[in-house]
């Protein structure tokens, strides 16, 4: 993690619908290489606040800027250097791993030979090179998950979101997914992950909890425990959340 | 509360609270019989007509002024004999020849009749009706000023022959045609759909998991549509009626019922088709390729069966809307009862037994 | 309660379940744990009458769940992974339609749904389409039960629903126990097995062990280090690289990292030091998960 260089600069975040506040004045900042967890109950407004961070909607009010760009008037900018992967949509289950892997390539402009060599990159990540002509819906659900991880980072973004990117994995597969993750921020890679699981939120660097539309905590794992005096984070959670 | 009416209304709401399934059951029943109605009743102007006068008195002379004046026809050409028609129709100029017998109106004095032969050009059957029923209603209108005075009833008999299409039979096919169209759509379709819906939605797995039997599932999925289509039925009817004058000559309690033996049919379709497309949108898909296609193209709605190769003749046998086309027909305009179509009921309800006994058999009790 | 008889089951070409045999007792709370893929859906749609096996058999109180399958469905109350729910409904009308389907009335078995049905009392002309995930989940409960079934099988009800919504349904799901009804209930997240009596882990259509969720870690037997520093993937790929290693991967915080015998906690400050690393280990105790994932290395 390298904290003198802001990825994401949040200040007095509001975004309101009709009389309804998603997010209400958020304040917070991720740093370059950070592997940064967005917890938050259902309908907390976790999903409002990843969708303008993403440049995909415009804020209320506030300041916000990602990469550097404005999310106001530069989201086409904050688009191109951000990588984005969920639970629910990734890859196209009839095309196989190499037409995949092209048509994001296309996507975000990679010529033919850097594409060639970053597709050379990512199977051997995977350490899968065999699956290159397999279609995506014939590998098991904890291989797509890392190969579509692997896609979303492929055109090297500053800042990858992840939403929700290991329900239903079993255990083994989830742990080579955090290898990935840990790889990836090793490299540079800011993660920027949404997850139901809580044990999964001590993975991350730095976490912040969101109740309704507030975030209410903001801190490393550690600390949070300490702070509630809690043996987990699920406890943390349950803390903040219940009140 | 009794679980079949609990069934009902809960159906009652999904099809209230979707305003996409209100459009289907009320909006398209309007809109396409405005569309059919008035594309049907377009205006005919100038119609080039010919006149093969055997009789040449005044009564005959004032039915060919009458024409003239109405503004819809002109009289192009006197014909000597009738031999060169067929010629004439094939140029494509002439669209209907008036052939008057010998001594019309002393004919019509005496004995109270006269005949006049309107033969048309009926390779376009629609333009041919149109061009006779205009005819018809011009020699109607004249006999109406005549002899109104007159003690005894008189009256022309007016004969159409159409060429190339001996009878175009279907004057105001599009009613019935519609009919048929729009409760298959509403029955077989929505039903189709919504209990397809269940299958996507995961809450037929709940339904199949409770003691509910087949049958009752199937009941309380399919009789609000049975009524909704039912009132379609009514909705089509009174319009045909009201606003575009299709008269209604048989028992409207006939004609009722037979809508209802068609609305069932189309449901036990609709079923059918439930129990093999696993998707809302392959429902969809084989209602409207299996059912509404054929049934437009091959029950006489649009195209006259007559005109058909034979084998299309075979195939619109089997369409349900083509036997039920013929019933609604029959009773509207020739006013028949119930035992002049009793072949047709017979083989409207066949139908549905058959289709109810397969659905019924098909309706899978697992989710394999 | 439930009885399961060496139960085989292919989907096309992919065999869902394998040999699988289990004994659920009457009133426990038995969870069927493992993730997406291992058969638990297949599983619970025989026990529901919902699917045939292809081999063995299957009871639930002592009814046949392929001959006597119109029995089963009066006795059992299902609730499918996803929760069926009628989203053009409110939640009065849900409840009292699941109710008239089993030929009951709400009022008639309110008493076993109250404590859950009162959550979702203030919301009860809401159409069940708006409702968060956890209100879904807690009216999909209530339809299950309306017709005061004997035995509960839920697939997968914590899925999808955050963590306050999941432990308020594990209280809900102790007390229903207490009224005597047989809950069987599957869920991808392992922490959730010390919520149940007993615990199946399920991986690949395969069983791999049934017990106490505490019995199950006690049996493991192997010592779990916790270690961590401030570099965690470069740690990570060290430990991978030391001959000393059994296995290590992350696990929230720390890496877990199991040695062989000969190997102490000195040894391993030893060899962090040695790659540079400041050092943090301690005897970490093992969970669930780390079963799970040895269990899964064996197989």
């Amino acid at each position: 993690m390298d904290t003198s260089r802001k990825i994401i600069e949040v200040q007095n975040l509001v975004k309101k619908f009709g009389h309804f506040t998603a997010n209400d004045n958020l304040t917070f900042d991720v740093f370059g290489g950070e592997i940064f967890g967005f917890l938050g109950a259902n309908g907390a407004g976790k999903t409002t606040a990843m969708r303008i961070l993403c440049g995909l909607s415009k804020p209320t009010s506030g300041t916000l800027q990602v990469n550097g760009f404005d999310v106001y008037t530069q989201s086409e900018k904050i688009k191109k250097t951000i990588g984005y992967m969920s639970q629910k949509f990734s890859l196209y289950e009839d095309l196989t791993v190499a037409e995949n892997i092209r048509f994001y390539a296309g996507i975000y402009g990679i010529g033919y030979r850097e594409r060639r060599k970053r597709q050379q990159e990512l199977l051997e990540r995977l350490k899968m090179p065999e699956i290159k002509n397999q279609l995506v819906k014939s590998l098991p659900l904890g291989w797509r998950q890392k190969l579509a991880f692997l896609v979303a980072v492929m055109h090297n973004p500053g800042i990858v979101f992840l939403d929700e990117p290991t329900g239903g994995v079993d255990p083994v597969t989830r742990r080579q997914f955090w290898e990935l993750i840990y790889e990836s921020a090793a490299r540079g890679v800011t993660v920027f992950v949404t997850t139901h699981y809580m044990d999964e939120a001590e993975y991350c660097d730095r976490v912040s909890i969101m109740v309704d539309g507030k975030i209410e905590a903001l801190d490393t794992p550690r600390k949070l425990m300490e702070q509630h005096n809690a043996q987990n984070m699920e406890e943390v959670f349950l803390h903040l959340a219940r009140n | 509360m009794n679980s079949f009416l609990g069934f009902i209304k809960k159906e009652f709401y999904h099809i209230f609270r979707d305003p996409r399934t209100l459009m289907v059951i009320l909006g398209i029943p309007i809109s396409q019989m405005l569309l059919f109605g008035f594309v049907i009743r377009t205006e005919i102007q100038d119609v080039k007509v010919a006149v093969f006068d055997q009789s040449n008195d005044y009564m005959t002379t004032r039915i060919i002024d009458k024409l003239e004046s109405s503004g819809y026809f002109s009289v192009e050409e006197y014909l000597e004999n009738t031999n060169d028609v067929e010629a004439m129709f094939k140029k494509g100029n002439i669209k209907e020849v008036l052939v008057f017998e010998p001594g019309f109106a002393e004919k019509t004095l005496r004995d109270g009749t006269a005949s006049v032969q309107l033969l048309a050009d009926a390779s376009d059957p629609n333009i041919a009706r149109m061009v006779t029923t205009y005819t018809q209603n011009i020699i109607r209108s004249f006999e109406h000023e005549e002899f109104q005075q007159q003690t005894v009833p008189m009256q022309i008999n007016v004969q159409n022959r159409m060429f190339y299409n001996e009878e175009a039979k279907s004057v105001y096919m599009f009613v019935p045609g519609l009919m048929a169209m729009i409760m298959m759509l509403v029955s077989a379709i929505m039903s189709s759909v919504s209990i397809t819906r269940e299958k996507e939605l995961g809450t037929m797995e709940v339904l199949l998991v409770s003691p509910l039997r087949p049958l009752q599932i199937i009941l309380g999925k399919v009789t609000p549509y049975l009524l909704v289509a039912f009132i379609d039925a009514v909705l089509i009817v009174l319009m045909g009626n009201l606003v575009f004058e299709m008269p209604i000559n048989g028992s409207l309690t006939l004609l009722l019922s037979v809508c209802f033996l068609f609305i069932f049919l189309s449901l036990s379709l609709g079923i059918l088709i439930s129990t093999i497309a696993p998707t809302q949108l392959i429902a969809m898909f084989i209602s409207m390729i299996g059912l509404m296609l054929p049934t437009m193209l091959l029950s006489g709605f649009i195209f006259p069966i007559e005109n058909m190769p034979k084998v299309l003749q075979w195939f619109s046998a089997i369409m349900p809307a083509r036997w039920f086309n013929d019933v609604v027909k029959d009773i509207m305009l020739k006013g028949s009862g119930f035992f002049s179509i009793i072949k047709e009921v017979a083989i409207l309800t066949g139908m549905s037994v058959l289709f109810v006994v397969v659905s019924v058999k098909k309706f899978k009790i697992r989710l394999e | 309660m439930i009885t399961i008889k060496n139960i085989s089951k292919s989907c096309g070409k992919v065999e869902a379940l394998r040999d699988v045999s289990l004994n659920i007792n009457q009133n426990e709370i038995f969870g069927l744990i493992g993730p997406d893929g291992a058969g638990k859906t297949t599983l619970m749609r025989i026990l529901v009458s919902l699917l045939l096996p292809d081999k063995g058999s299957a009871s639930m109180g002592g009814v046949d769940v392929v001959k006597q399958y119109r029995q089963i469905r009066k006795i059992v109350g299902y609730m499918p992974g996803r929760f069926s729910l009628y989203h053009d409904l409110s939640v009065e009308e849900n409840l009292n339609f699941f109710a008239s389907v089993f030929g009951t009335t709400v009022e008639a078995n309110y008493y076993l749904v109250k404590d859950i049905y009162q959550q979702l009392e203030p919301f009860k002309t809401r159409r069940a389409g708006k409702l968060s995930g956890g209100m879904k989940q807690k009216l999909a409960l209530s339809c299950a039960l309306i017709h005061k079934p004997e035995v509960l099988v839920l697939d997968e009800p914590t899925t999808g629903v955050d963590a306050v919504s999941r432990t308020e349904f594990w209280d809900m799901l102790g007390k229903l126990k207490q009224s005597g009804i047989t809950i069987f209930v599957s869920t991808p997240y392992m922490d959730e097995a010390s919520r149940c009596d007993r615990v199946a882990l399920i991986q690949g259509g395969e069983i791999m062990t049934v017990d106490q969720p505490a019995r199950i870690v006690e049996q493991y037997g192997k010592r779990i280090w916790n270690v961590k520093s401030a570099e965690t993937y470069r740690l990570l790929n060290d430990l991978k690289a030391w001959e000393s290693t059994t296995s290590v991967y992350p696990f929230g915080q720390y890496l877990h990292l199991s040695v062989d015998e000969s190997t102490g906690k000195e040894d391993i400050i030893a060899y962090m030091q040695s790659q540079n690393h400041e050092p943090y280990v301690y005897e970490g105790f093992s969970i669930i998960e780390d079963v799970f994932m040895d269990l899964m290395g064996k197989q």
